[in-house]
């Protein structure tokens, strides 16, 4: 389990995120959504351990994420960064093999590219092995990167909006793809930056709402996505219907 | 309003001439006056034309961070030069007369600036950046062929071609000086008649096209002017590459007004002010001869450092 | 393989040239003395500062995740020249060694003080930061020349700005070895080196002490830059051609590329020199000069060339 305590971070004098205090639990998968700017980047990036909050914790698993040894954070939480726009023109397997960087240091054995094969099979890359990232579309990318990700081997997988600049097909494939790799009994829970409320509401197993950088509400999905929880947070009017039996946002 | 400032600026630039050619004159005052006054007008042509060149450049390419001198304008110039000193021969070079062998350096610089440069400026009118690198490299270019074909020269040839690629005040030939005031002053007049259009183009190009300005036809209109003030401040002092930047700035700064009208003369006093200024500072009073350059390109680059910066929070 | 087997046979081709072709009669009574003494070191020198400068190109590029930079435009030259310059001035009587190591000091400090600028820079626009770097080393540039030129060691110092291979002798271009040493070290970290190229958060969530990679990496290229510009002097653009020419053909991974760049930057380095002795027989054009040139003719076509524009790819 990730747990924030009374976590607060200030930049440059200007306050990102305040007070906040959450836990997230140890699978499926969590959703951090609210307004533009309401914080959520900047909480992911202190959960992972790269920011250091002004204040307050981030414990995982009980272990103090700050005072944790790069290495051993780099086994415990994977991070996806939102996508840079340069890219160095690596192969994908190079790119998934790096995934493994953090356990064997420079010297991989049979295990790490085993474990890299698999995690190739797994996203289906197979075909995609010798060719550049700099030649793949964004989907296809964006697979790469959450296979290297997923060859890390770690308890804990962050993405920054993974979803963001993919069209709806490859939006949906690795939205799967996330809720595959964070299945019950995987070991493996992960925690997603999203705008896509839609893709929320239908995939998330826990859900923290920020507002302006504190916290505003954090629960399963049955308690944070319901129209007056979405409208109140994004203070617009937003409705949760179901059709077919499956939640549907819709914003007036 | 504008021209208000325009005559304080004018006046700023005599009282500063003023006093440079008067600071503590002693005899013999007929020599020390003409060697003064020879520099005087060195320092206020190039002045003068790198303040001018730098901002019609500007608007032509839409860029407030482009001078001539970053995309190689001088460069060429001294590549020109040189090549007809390969052309002709170290002794048939300096054996031309000088007035002609001047214009002719001028045309092909006007010629060979408006071909490329307009080429470029088509395939690259999208994307600034690019085409500023693209100038910028021009430049590198520009200056290694200069270096090559200075080196296919004799050794005496080589030494003739060679002071032309560096900037100086203080080995200024008087006869030059005389053959650039007059070229300054024709480029001068045909930049203000241009200046109502140039005012248009500010719009870029389809806005100005859209209002029925021919803008192919005004860049290279423009490119010439540039050439002709480039070629002028080149010959008298050689290359300078970021002092236009820090006039036009200033200018811009300085100036209440965007007209060309009034933006054109504006950065022609500015850069005049600035060279004038400054040569009175290190040379008079810090007694520093040689300083000029090295500390208006430094200045200059550093106006461009920052406004790269500024560029992006705007 | 069969690329691996080409470049073998160009780079031994070009060894056999440089080892034969000199204004030099090796069939003398001295040949063999003019070989050993002259011909190899010269050959030497000149494969290892273009082997040297093209992986040290290859560091900065993924330590700054730009394609379109360059130890030459990262300020690292002229930083190393201004240490040179104050070691000179200060302690004139220091050894090589000594010169060495503060050159390598000051060009550290002048390439950390690029990347401090480079993180203020905007990473959308990747042609912004060549240009950046170009005029952040012309400031230092002229600040170094105007030192140069005020304590008259204006001589010593075009020795540092132009590189060129004819003074290279046995004794003199011993300390160019030490980039077969950072080469080897390159090898060592050349997956941490790669792992700057996926960007500091990636890195960093990989378990990658970035800061330390990172300081690695540019110590490499500061001592191979002093190293270079101590011995034959600043070669333009070796370090911005070499790797993306590599990249292009074979990709960004630096452990398995480390032996081309490095075969590729020492031959083409070579061919430069190598043709500046023919060129112009029996005068001599310097490598530098050359590779100015067509450097600068390469590095247009890559800002250009369709497809893989560097634009998105960085």
């Amino acid at each position: 389990m990730i747990r924030v305590t009374n976590l607060g971070l200030a930049i440059d004098g200007k306050t990102i995120l305040h007070d906040i205090s959450a836990r997230i639990p140890p699978q499926g998968l969590t959703a951090v959504i609210g307004p533009n700017g309401a914080g959520k980047s900047s909480l992911l990036y202190c959960l992972s351990g790269l920011t250091r909050p002004t204040s307050g914790q981030v414990s995982i698993d009980g272990a103090d994420i700050t005072a944790a040894r790069t290495t051993d954070r780099a086994r415990m939480l994977a991070l996806l960064p939102q996508v840079t726009p340069a890219l160095p023109r690596l192969t994908v397997a190079d790119l998934v093999a790096f995934g493994r960087w953090p356990h064997h240091r420079g010297r991989p054995n049979d295990t790490d590219r085993r474990i890299v094969a698999q995690a190739i099979r797994d996203l289906d890359l197979d075909d995609l092995l010798d060719r550049r990232l700099d030649t793949l579309s964004g989907g296809q990318r964006q697979r790469a990167f959450i296979a290297m990700n997923h060859a890390q081997s770690t308890p804990w997988m962050l993405l920054d909006e993974p979803l963001s600049a993919l069209d709806p097909r490859y939006a949906s494939d690795i939205m799967a793809r996330l809720v595959e790799l964070s299945r019950p009994g995987t070991g493996r829970a992960i925690v997603v930056v999203m705008h896509d409320l839609a893709m929320a509401v239908r995939h998330a197993d826990w859900v923290i709402c920020l507002k302006a950088g504190r916290l505003f509400r954090s629960g399963p999905p049955s308690e944070t996505l319901t129209g007056a929880g979405l409208s109140a947070l994004f203070d617009t009017p937003i409705h949760v219907e179901h059709l077919r039996g499956r939640p549907v946002v819709i914003i007036d | 309003m504008a021209d208000r400032s325009l005559l304080i600026l004018a006046a700023a630039c005599a009282g500063a001439a003023a006093v440079y050619v008067a600071w503590g004159l002693q005899g013999p005052y007929g020599f020390i006056l003409s060697l003064r006054a020879t520099r005087l007008a060195a320092l206020a042509i190039v002045g003068a034309s790198v303040g001018a060149a730098t901002v019609i450049f500007q608007t032509i390419t839409a860029n407030r961070l482009l001078t001539p001198g970053i995309v190689g304008f001088d460069s060429l110039f001294v590549l020109i030069q040189t090549l007809l000193v390969l052309g002709l021969g170290g002794m048939g070079y300096a054996a031309l007369p000088a007035f002609p062998k001047f214009l002719v350096e001028i045309l092909c610089l006007c010629a060979v600036a408006v071909a490329l440069f307009a080429s470029v400026l088509r395939a690259g009118s999208s994307d600034m950046t690019r085409l500023v690198l693209t100038g910028v490299i021009l430049g590198v270019l520009m200056r290694g062929l200069t270096g090559f074909v200075q080196r296919l020269l004799d050794p005496t040839e080589f030494a003739l071609a060679q002071a032309a690629t560096f900037a100086s005040f203080n080995s200024i030939d008087p006869v030059q000086v005389a053959f650039a005031a007059p070229i300054l002053i024709l480029a001068l007049l045909l930049a203000w008649r241009l200046s109502p259009v140039l005012d248009v183009a500010l719009l870029g190009r389809d806005g100005a096209r859209s209002l029925g300005v021919d803008h192919e036809r005004l860049t290279m209109a423009a490119l010439a002017v540039v050439a002709m003030l480039v070629a002028t401040s080149t010959a008298v002092a050689g290359p300078v590459t970021f002092l236009g930047l820090l006039a036009a700035s200033l200018a811009a700064a300085a100036l209440p007004h965007w007209r060309h009208a009034v933006l054109i003369p504006g950065a022609a006093l500015t850069g005049a002010l600035i060279l004038i200024v400054g040569q009175f500072l290190f040379e008079r009073l810090l007694g520093l001869q040689s300083t000029l350059p090295a500390i208006v390109e430094s200045l200059g680059g550093l106006v461009f450092l920052v406004m790269v910066l500024k560029r992006r929070t705007a | 393989m069969r690329g691996w087997t080409a470049a073998g046979l160009a780079l031994g081709v070009l060894v056999a040239a440089s080892l034969g072709i000199g204004a030099g009669d090796l069939s003398g009574a001295d040949g063999g003395q003019l070989f050993l003494a002259s011909r190899m070191p010269r050959t030497a020198a000149a494969l290892l500062a273009g082997a040297g400068l093209a992986l040290a190109g290859a560091v900065v590029q993924m330590a700054v995740q730009n394609r379109l930079v360059e130890p030459g435009l990262t300020g690292t030259p002229e930083s190393a020249m201004a240490g040179l310059l104050a070691v000179t001035l200060i302690a004139p009587g220091t050894p090589l060694l000594g010169r060495m190591i503060v050159a390598s000091v000051a060009a550290l400090a002048g390439t950390a003080g690029f990347l401090l600028l480079a993180r203020h820079i905007p990473r959308e626009d990747p042609i912004l930061l060549p240009l950046v770097g170009l005029v952040y080393g012309g400031i230092l540039g002229s600040a170094v020349t105007w030192v140069g030129w005020t304590t008259d060691l204006m001589q010593l110092l075009s020795s540092w700005q132009l590189g060129e291979f004819s003074g290279v002798l046995q004794g003199r271009y011993e300390l160019l070895w030490l980039i077969a040493g950072l080469a080897a070290l390159l090898y060592a970290i050349a997956d941490r080196i790669t792992m700057l190229s996926l960007g500091e958060d990636r890195a960093r969530s990989l378990g990658l002490d970035y800061r330390g990679t990172l300081l690695s990496g540019l110590v490499v290229v500061a001592v191979i830059v002093a190293a270079v510009v101590v011995t034959v002097g600043v070669l333009p653009f070796v370090g911005l051609i070499v790797p993306n020419l590599v990249s292009r053909w074979r990709g960004d991974n630096l452990r398995a590329n480390l032996p081309m760049i490095a075969a590729a930057g020492g031959g083409a380095v070579l061919a430069s020199d190598v043709l500046g002795r023919v060129i112009r027989w029996p005068y001599e054009i310097p490598a530098g000069t050359i590779f100015a040139v067509a450097g600068a003719v390469l590095f247009l076509w890559l800002l250009y060339a369709p497809g893989k524009a560097p634009r998105r790819h960085g």
